[in-house]
């Protein structure tokens, strides 16, 4: 018989506790437990990256990832990023209709920024190759991502 | 979601990994191992894999090895693709990796999830099949090394209970000339149509194949033709066509004329950039 088991996760610089089944994506436990609803559910399948979230300094789709996998590690979700300045950016340039896709950009371009402070072009095209915006947004979030790069690099 | 339940291990050694999978055995529970979990996640999701427990063994320390020893690359079926990338130790390795899903997708999805995998591309395995790599599994009867190529057909034949550990592959490979093409129908994020692999040993060229049949492999009697240096490269390229080991997919990504179409132009460019190679 499969219990359910209380577990700690370490969430936006919070230790949280939480009582989840083993078989709980990240996803799932972020969102229904701990009312974090900024990562979503897109297609579940890890091809959209809309629930991608940071776990140990590395960025993960958490669709495709259990809660249990990420005891022990600092997890930030889109909610732990207020007023960084890749959201800012992407105001400022417009880089959303809908929205959706959003949270999963601004993670994945955050995770980046963090390892490579001055990635080439095509860094930046490979990593935000994860993420998919049924809006097509992509040039203006194109355009984010340079201003914040540009802004980094002048430093 | 998963819709059932599932019991959730860490062991920290081989042991006590293998231990857990036969104890839940005896429970009469299915316990698999899990490694990056991607595939096991997305299957579960849709129903077409269950089990009742998953043995995680990304902290098990020789899971996660990646050096030289003894002239020998050590790489640990829990590291992660995109750490294999960023270290590029084997960069034939890296550049097939490069190739799979997205890399994010690729922080999760690990060497040993995507060589034993259920989806039937497993394109990492094409570089230890040219490199005639030996495998590291253990099992109930404990650790064992064996050639790449009595345990890979098709897939890994592992006994109930048994999981890999590492591959190993001899250095000197290493530094080999290398080719590998991966080609989709569309785009550059778009489902693989094939891959194809290729090192230049002692002159003549190795291939290895994924995404042309069911299953991912390296075929002698196809290196055969294609080596026939006194013939003519359309000759050649014919040959090893007439000897593909089992039937072309014909399916939503592309046709078996397209797959043949594409394998053609692929086992052209390969050919001509390796041989021009001294
Ligand atoms: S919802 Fe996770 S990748 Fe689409
Ligand atoms: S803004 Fe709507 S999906 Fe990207």
């Amino acid at each position: 018989m499969t219990e359910k088991i209380a577990i700690p996760l370490n969430v936006n610089g919070e230790i949280r506790e939480v009582v989840i089944r083993p078989a709980d994506t990240l996803l799932d436990v972020l969102r229904n437990e701990l009312s974090l609803t900024g990562a979503k559910p897109g297609c579940l399948n890890g091809d959209c990256g809309a629930c991608s979230v940071i776990v140990g300094g590395t960025v993960y789709k958490s669709c495709i990832m259990l809660a249990v996998e990420a005891i022990d590690s600092k997890i930030t979700t889109i909610e732990g990023l207020k007023n960084s300045p890749i959201q800012e950016a992407f105001i400022k340039h417009f880089a959303f209709q809908c929205g959706y896709c959003t949270p999963g950009f601004i993670i994945n371009i955050q995770a980046l920024l963090e390892k490579h402070s001055n990635p080439t072009y095509e860094t930046i095209k490979e990593w935000l190759s994860s993420n998919i915006c049924r809006c097509t947004s992509y040039e203006e979030i194109e355009g984010a991502v340079f201003s914040v790069v540009e802004k980094s690099s002048d430093e | 979601m998963l819709a059932f339940n599932l019991e959730y291990y860490k062991p920290k050694t081989i042991e006590e990994a293998v231990e857990c999978f036969f104890l839940l055995k005896k429970e009469n529970k299915r316990a698999i191992y899990y490694s990056g979990g991607t595939e096991i996640l997305t299957l579960g999701r849709l129903n077409l894999l269950q089990m009742d427990a998953v043995i995680d063994i990304k902290s098990i320390s020789e899971c996660l090895e990646f050096n030289f020893e003894h002239n020998q690359l050590i790489a640990g079926a829990a590291l992660s693709l995109t750490y294999i990338e960023e270290r590029n130790y084997f960069p034939l390795l890296s550049t097939v990796a490069k190739e799979v899903a997205d890399h994010t997708a690729r922080n999760k999805i690990t060497l040993g999830g995507n060589v034993c995998g259920q989806i039937f591309y497993r394109e990492a395995v094409l570089p230890f099949l040219l490199c005639d790599s030996n495998v590291v599994i253990a099992g109930e009867g404990g650790k064992e090394t064996a050639s790449i190529h009595q345990i890979f057909n098709g897939a890994f034949q592992l006994e109930e209970g048994q999981f890999l550990i590492q591959l190993l592959t001899d250095q000197e490979y290493i530094t080999m000339p290398f080719a590998s093409l991966k080609k989709r129908q569309q785009w550059e994020t778009g489902y693989p149509l094939i891959t194809v692999s290729s090192i230049k040993v002692d002159n003549r060229l190795r291939f290895a194949f994924s995404g042309l049949c069911s299953f991912p492999f390296r075929s002698t009697e196809m290196e055969d033709a294609l080596n026939q240096a006194n013939k003519s490269l359309h000759i050649r390229i014919q040959q090893a066509i007439d000897h593909i080991p089992a039937q072309v997919l014909d399916d939503i990504e592309g046709s078996r004329e397209y797959r043949l179409f594409v394998l053609r132009n692929t086992l052209e460019e390969i050919i001509t950039e390796l041989e021009g190679e001294g």
